[in-house]
């Protein structure tokens, strides 16, 4: 991985901060918020707004619901060689009022979470070529993530 | 219909068969078919999207006016209505609806190329989110939010595959034990592999035609399309639906909850039907998953909100019950080919009014209801009585 260049695997959908957030769309007139981007039209009905702003989403939120693919997926995903299980998660983001969909952070199981975790938006690699490394978006459960953390530290100590 | 199975056939084949086994059924001749309605298979080429011609051509041209529909699994249902509407306008008497499919195996894949536009391909290749990985979310909301259990998903499984023994164009006719379906391997937690519809070759037609037509050929009493439900979601659709990134955001809109899209599909039916869930003597539901089945239970108005898995346990939702889900099997004994599937509801429905479904007979069944949902925003619901 060094050498090479970190890029979105998806431009224009999040910023690559360090802490990333999700670029949704608040419409000028009604300031209904969605994501991906709207380009064109207001998608309340009772609005015919055409101007749209770009707004980040909220980046922490809560597990609305989650599983996991246990089967590689067919391309287009590109897969690790092995394949390596991922868990997905829907996240509910309060302010919104909305569900986000996203890869649950790697190494942790659709075992390690529940509904009503909170979550942190980061980035992770999805692929990569020759030259770049193709950044995602992924929901980072805090309590498992952190535990996560503590136990990798404590392998390492133990190490 | 011609029988699901993975026989790797051209899909016109089935769609043929199933038209002439229709027709056959009518005692109709191809000849006075005076609208032919196609639903369409995007897995097949140029042929697929235009399926109404298609068949046509295969059954041989004769000038009948044709239409295409496309709505994913609702295909065949807006198939059904656009022949209905024609023959409710006065603008043909009688007309042949099919849909049929030849589909790969393992997990459906988005069409190829690279289609930076297409949430259907990015959802694919950002996310790697199958199809049962969205079934699974449903499935592990209704464990949180319900109490269901992986033992409730099996016995739905179970269910279905006892009524499929008894169908013979079913794919899948074998009984299964709940200990053989939860050691099946898991596919999307809590899925498991015996508790997805799988992915199958198959064809269905239905000859529709107005009153007038049926009694002067003979049909006395013929099964009625009373409603036929292809509404659309409203604002804001707030549960997460294949192949969304996000639902809408509910945060500019003031007012209550507004009923789900899977709870309006039926509901728009049962009022244009003039009935309620409560005159349904049978129902044949899209069992993607077999927890699915439970949120469709509630969605159709057969049992409140979080009493499903009551319903399923007391036994009213097989053959012999109060009311009976999926006598057909169900995609659980079917697999799912695409087209074709929202008419198989609709065939299954009427040789259970007619009193014709043999060992899988709902008794004295006068009401049918069939209910899905095609990706992007298509329902589908058909009520038929007689």
């Amino acid at each position: 991985m060094p050498g090479k260049t970190q890029v979105a695997a998806q431009p224009g959908w999040y910023t690559l901060d360090p802490e990333p957030a999700l670029l949704g769309s608040r419409c000028g007139r009604c300031g209904t918020v969605a994501f991906p981007k709207e380009q064109a039209f207001c998608r309340n009905p009772a609005c015919d707004g055409t101007d749209f702003a770009e707004v980040e989403l909220s980046r922490r939120g809560r597990i609305w619901s989650y599983t996991d693919a246990r089967y590689q997926p067919p391309t287009p995903y590109v897969a690790a060689d092995p394949y390596v299980p991922f868990a997905l998660a829907a996240v509910e983001l309060a302010a919104e009022k909305m569900v986000v969909m996203g890869q649950v952070a790697s190494g942790i199981d659709a075992g390690d979470i529940h509904i009503g975790d909170e979550v942190e938006l980061v980035l992770e690699p999805l692929y990569e070529d020759e030259e770049h490394v193709y950044l995602i978006w992924k929901w980072r459960p805090l309590v498992a993530g952190i535990l996560k953390d503590v136990s990798e530290q404590l392998v390492r100590a133990v190490d | 219909m011609h029988p699901w199975g993975k026989w790797g056939r051209n899909f016109v084949e089935y769609g043929v068969a199933a038209a002439q086994a229709a027709l056959a059924d009518a005692g109709v001749e191809w000849a006075d078919i005076q609208f032919v309605s196609g639903a369409d298979t995007i897995r097949n080429g140029y042929p697929g999207f235009v399926a109404g011609a298609t068949f046509a051509q295969a059954l041989g041209w004769t000038g009948a006016r044709v239409a295409s529909s496309y709505a994913a699994c609702a295909s065949g249902a807006t198939a059904v209505a656009a022949a209905r509407a024609q023959i409710l306008a006065g603008l043909c008497d009688v007309a042949l609806v099919v849909g049929a499919d030849t589909t790969p195996k393992g997990f459906f894949a988005p069409v190829g190329g690279e289609r930076r536009d297409d949430p259907d391909w990015l959802r694919f290749h950002l996310l790697g989110a199958t199809n049962p990985t969205y079934f699974a979310l449903y499935a592990r909301r209704r464990m949180e939010l319900f109490g269901a259990t992986e033992d409730d998903f099996a016995a739905v499984k179970v269910k279905n595959a006892r009524h499929g023994v008894h169908n013979p164009n079913a794919r899948y006719r074998a009984e299964v034990t709940a200990e053989e379906v939860l050691a099946s391997p898991m596919v999307a937690d809590p899925l498991r592999l015996l508790e997805i519809c799988a992915t199958s070759d198959g064809g269905a037609a239905l000859v529709l035609s107005s009153m007038d037509f049926a009694r002067r050929h003979g049909q006395a009493d013929p099964v009625r399309v009373a409603a036929v439900s292809t509404v659309t979601p409203r604002f804001p659709q707030a549960v997460i639906e294949m192949p969304n990134f996000a639902t809408d955001s509910a945060a500019s809109v003031t007012g209550g909850p507004a009923p789900t899209f899977r709870q309006s599909i039926a509901t728009a039916a049962y009022e244009e039907a003039g009935i309620g869930p409560e005159d349904v003597d049978v129902a044949e539901v899209y069992d993607l998953s077999s927890a699915l089945e439970l949120d469709w239970y509630e969605d159709i108005g057969l049992c409140k909100e979080g009493e499903a898995e009551k319903l399923l346990r007391d036994g009213d939702t097989a053959i012999g019950g109060r009311i009976p889900v999926n006598p057909s099997g169900g995609l659980s004994c079917f697999g799912e080919a695409i087209p074709a599937q929202a008419i198989a509801q609709v065939c299954e429905l009427t040789w259970q009014l007619r009193g014709q479904a043999g060992e899988r007979q709902v008794e004295g069944a006068r009401v049918g209801v069939s209910a899905n949902q095609g990706l992007f925003g298509h329902g589908s619901s058909v009520v038929v009585t007689r």
